[in-house]
């Protein structure tokens, strides 16, 4: 058993691993106390991974007998101040939204992997980027949000979890790691190394036994007067908070660029070799990646739609990102969108022959 | 092509139980411990024995952008559905690896595109063991392109092996190296 905190796994080495299982393990080296969870394509190797790591660590591991009891395990073992996670896909994501907005409501940490498929409904099991709606506007009822990564490398979907797991703690909310079929599937050469950490409160409000202090209760259930309200605005806060500290994005060639590809996930990685080869072409290309996708990078689009620009959007969906896009860039310049629904991976060939008919009809509205 | 500019996508296709993601999996564990960048994507539909089965390999000096491989360097196939499936991909200049011993026809492509005909699993059968054609094509194909070695391959093959299967290593080892004297000899460089 190694400490909380630590994994017995970790250190410089390049090793080979699937997304999964990255994730998994760099779960592992967070803290994660307890990991639940229910099979579901293309994520099963996280639960398998789990299965057999998390005993030798000392740790629980419980595949449950449905999303909506993993979710509210996760609940119960939060809510005892442990470190907690599960995993899913998207039909099972959508099974586990009560439960998520409840940990919103009763202030409870927990880190939700999706590693999202076709939908709507069962759809197939092959990659997409359909629940980005749901996951950055808060996906269940009421007025929440989570923080959402979209990471697009194996190295960095297991950094990310890192960090999910200690914003979930600082901020007390559920965050969701925005993964897709591909990204689980794939494997890369990581290392799986500590990163610095965040300074953490102390969890006063866990429930670990009322001896020698008052009791402590969690709760989602909130009916006096103007109570709720009061909640309410405590989560506006500290939403507006995160939106001004935790932006993650990254910028390439942007400055000097007539048209700027926008594009999170796997889809950024093939945006990137699109880009690389339109430069190679002669033209002026750009691209923007946010990683956090909640907080979504409002500032750094809106700066760069000040100069006269096209943006366009990749996605594997039918255009979710894009309408955060929109508003970011508000009017100022226009934005062009391009994606493949149902399971369907652009390839980079037509995102660059879309680069190159855009930059034709350039300063022209669209 | 220089090391300096190694970018090689590669697919290798077959029908499941052919060993096809064991094969992707070592070639990119043998990529990555020769200190290359590296990407693996299997399918993950609903393989079974006797379905179809691929993976894509991407390796390069550089970071790689792609993992999802659109048009293929070089393509490895171990049965006549992957031929079909997959052949018209290949970039023209690129290199078919395909086992004759289950594809009976010459497939009708570019001229630019080298061909590398092996018996996979005549030869494996050779050594004992018709489990390890997938390793006898793979080292023909190592060979030929010649940025790793078949003896980098069967180094690396015992971190990608599960451990249940290590008594099949000198096998494996063995197919290795005699698809690398394959294409030595028929195909040389």
């Amino acid at each position: 058993m190694t400490e909380r905190g630590q994994s017995s796994r970790g250190g410089d080495k390049r090793v080979l691993m699937c997304g999964n299982e990255a994730l998994a393990e760099a779960a592992i080296m967070a803290g994660c106390d307890a990991y639940f969870g229910y099979p579901i394509t293309p994520q099963n190797e996280i639960s398998a991974y789990m299965a057999r790591r998390m005993p030798d660590e000392g740790r629980v591991f419980l595949q449950s007998e449905s999303e909506l009891a993993a979710i509210n395990m996760v609940f119960g073992a939060s809510a005892t101040g442990q470190r907690t996670m599960t995993s899913s896909s998207s039909p099972g994501i959508s099974l586990m939204q009560e439960g998520i907005s409840y940990l919103a409501g009763a202030e409870l940490p927990a880190v939700v992997v999706n590693v999202m498929r076709g939908g709507p409904g069962l759809g197939n099991i092959a990659p997409s980027q359909g629940d980005y709606f749901q996951a950055t506007r808060g996906g269940g009822h009421g007025d929440y949000r989570t923080i959402v990564f979209g990471p697009s490398s194996v190295q960095e979907l297991a950094d990310c979890m890192l960090l999910a797991f200690d914003l979930a703690d600082l901020y007390r909310m559920p965050v969701m790691v925005l993964a897709d079929g591909i990204l689980g599937q794939m494997m890369e050469p990581i290392v799986l190394k500590e990163k610095p950490r965040r300074d953490l409160p102390a969890k006063e409000w866990a429930l670990t036994g009322a001896e020698g202090r008052p009791q402590n209760i969690v709760r989602s259930l909130w009916l006096g007067e103007g109570v709720l309200e009061e909640l309410n605005c405590t989560l506006r806060d500290r939403y507006e908070q995160i939106q001004k500290n935790e932006v993650i994005c990254e910028q390439h060639d942007v400055d000097d660029a007539e048209i700027v590809v926008v594009a999170y996930g796997v889809a950024a990685r093939i945006v990137c070799a699109a880009v690389q080869k339109a430069k190679q072409d002669g033209i002026k290309a750009g691209w923007i990646r946010p990683v956090t996708l909640w907080p979504f990078p409002i500032e750094q689009i809106s700066k760069a739609a000040d100069e006269l620009r096209i943006f366009l959007v990749v996605e594997m969906s039918n255009g979710q990102m894009v309408e955060d896009v929109r508003l970011a860039v508000s009017g100022k310049a226009p934005v062009v969108f391009y994606g493949r629904p149902g399971g369907g991976v652009p390839t980079v060939d037509e995102i660059f022959e879309l680069i190159k008919q855009l930059t034709l009809r350039s300063k022209t509205p669209i | 092509m220089t090391a300096e500019g190694l970018y090689e996508e590669i697919v290798i296709a077959g029908f499941g139980g052919q060993g096809i993601i064991l094969a992707g999996r070592l070639l990119a564990q043998t990529a990555m411990l020769a200190g290359k960048e590296v990407t693996y994507m299997p399918s993950y539909g609903a393989e079974v024995r006797g379905g179809t089965a691929n993976c894509m390999v991407v390796i390069a000096e550089k970071k790689i952008a792609c993992p999802v491989v659109g048009r293929p360097d070089s393509l490895i196939v171990m049965n006549k559905a992957s031929l079909n499936k997959f052949a018209q991909r290949l970039k023209k200049g690129g290199l078919l690896v395909m086992n004759t011993s289950l594809i009976d026809s010459e497939p009708q492509l570019d001229e630019s595109i080298e061909i590398v005909a092996v018996p996979a699993d005549e030869l494996a059968v050779e050594l004992g063991s018709q489990k390890s054609a997938n390793m006898v094509a793979l080292g023909a194909y190592l060979q030929k392109r010649g940025y790793l070695s078949p003896d980098a391959a069967a180094q690396a093959l015992a971190d990608v092996l599960a451990e249940r299967h290590h008594k099949t290593l000198p096998v494996n080892i063995a197919a290795l190296h005699k698809g690398g004297e394959f294409a030595q000899r028929h195909c040389p460089v």
